[in-house]
């Protein structure tokens, strides 16, 4: 089974649905015991980093995350829940992530050129930077779809697709059981569902 | 580079998809399901639900019909139609909406703009503005564009910004339904004064009238159409290639 981690943060309806749709066993899930005992952990996301980091801290699951990823069971972050696989971001101030994969989270304004707008969003085509079973079903120059107006830096060694956007934003990332996307794809059509399906796979 | 976005609305009544001509006079399209489906498979890259629904039987029957395509079709879906208060948010978004549209309510309650933005995030306030030219301003429309308030609609819509809106649809009533082209007039008036995304709504007659929307005014994020593509007069993937044979960037489906 694949438990969808629910710490409050962030409507769940679509990812439910998509697994749903591919007819893959999934369900929202809080109990630490029930994520332990599941095969694979999604861990979705949208709002203040601050805020969901809390949550997750707080409700103990960030511990129950962290020693999961130890143990090698396959995790996806999206959107915010990909952030917050990493170490710090620097949206409001600086606060702590997962630790997960190396590397921050900072403002996309301070970056990209001021014609273009913030939040990022939309479909943008995906450019694979690193070969990823994740990525198995989907195609160089598929879209998949963006809402976002922080993204990952340093973290080049993990990045396994970007999107341009002014520069190369990181779109993806993977290190060993540990894998991020910066897009929804519960949102991305039928490449976002067969990325759920690539990751279901592992 | 993020692409031009194209979105069909389908207005909803009763639990069918209608869509008025100048707002008026109501033709039966399709269930809302099964066109939402189909658009999706056709390369639309968004979708707009209006509950166009006065009864409160209808919107239970409207919420229904967002739960069951919502679990169907996997790109972005907009709500709007009757949406006053946090809690039509909150609805919506629980059936599978990503983004909610305000239009009158932002009018009656100045305070809904910013208390949704507040709780769900920028990115899923969309401010929907009706817009009529009266003597020489453009002005906001209210029931269904019947109604004059009154307001100046460049002001309107930077203060809607300013208080939280995420993204704006401009329907030019002076040329819904006409088919004659977007209002690029009022549509660069608007782009010229907000920075969030704007998506041109109102008058789309042709494939053409897209290629010229995005060639003149490259700050228009997205086009939105109903009865063209309800009536198969524009097919998205048509459009879709037309675009990319125009240097637009554009997101095409195998």
């Amino acid at each position: 089974m694949t438990a969808i981690v629910d710490y409050g943060v962030g409507n769940l309806f679509s990812l439910i649905s998509s697994f749903s749709a591919l007819g893959i066993p999934a369900e929202a899930v809080c109990d630490p015991a029930m994520i332990r005992s599941a095969d694979r952990l999604i861990l979705p996301g949208v709002g203040a980093f601050e805020d969901a980091a809390k949550k997750l801290r707080e409700s103990g699951l960030s511990e129950v995350l962290k020693e999961e990823a130890a143990k090698g069971k396959p995790i996806l972050g999206i959107c915010l829940g990909m952030q917050l696989l990493f170490e710090k971001s620097f949206e409001y101030g600086e606060h702590e992530g997962l630790g997960l994969i190396p590397g921050k989270v900072t403002a996309m304004r301070n970056r990209v050129p001021d014609s273009l707008k913030i939040p990022a969003m939309g479909w943008n085509a995906l450019h694979f930077v690193k070969e990823s079973p994740l990525f198995r079903y989907v195609k160089e120059n598929d879209c998949v779809y963006f809402v976002h107006s922080y993204s990952a830096v340093d973290c080049a060694s993990d990045t396994i697709a970007v999107v341009e956007y002014g520069e190369e934003i990181t779109a993806a990332v993977g290190r060993g059981n540990v894998y991020g996307c910066q897009f929804h794809p519960e949102k991305s059509g039928t490449v976002g569902l067969s990325i759920l399906r690539a990751f279901s796979e592992l | 580079m993020i692409t031009k976005r194209i979105i069909p609305c389908l207005d909803v009544r009763d639990g069918r998809v209608v869509k008025g001509i100048n707002f008026e006079g109501l033709r039966d399209v399709d269930s809302p399901v099964a066109l939402a489906d189909y658009y999706s498979r056709c390369g639309a890259d968004e979708l707009v639900f209006y509950d166009i629904t006065a009864s409160s039987d209808g919107r239970r029957i409207f919420t229904e019909i967002l739960k069951e395509t919502a679990k169907k079709v996997f790109i972005p879906l907009t709500v709007g139609g009757g949406i006053s208060t946090v809690g039509d948010f909150d609805r919506v978004l629980k059936s599978g909406a990503d983004k909610v549209s305000v239009n009158s309510g932002a009018i009656r309650n100045p305070k809904l703009i910013p208390e949704a933005a507040r709780i769900y995030g920028n990115q899923c306030v969309v401010l929907s503005v009706d817009v009529k030219r009266v003597g020489n301003e453009f002005r906001v429309f209210a029931k269904g564009g019947r109604e004059d308030t009154g307001i100046e609609a460049l002001s309107w819509i930077k203060n809607g910004v300013e208080s939280g809106a995420g993204e704006i649809v401009l329907n030019s009533i002076d040329t819904d339904g006409v088919k004659q082209g977007f209002d690029l007039e009022m549509l660069e008036a608007v782009t010229e004064i907000v920075d969030v995304p704007v998506i041109a709504s109102g008058g789309a007659g042709s494939i053409a009238d897209f290629i010229t929307l995005f060639k003149t005014l490259p700050k228009v994020d997205a086009g939105l159409a109903a009865s063209i593509f309800h009536f198969g007069e524009v097919k998205i993937s048509d459009l879709k290639e037309e675009m990319k044979r125009a240097g637009i960037p554009v997101r095409i489906l195998d």
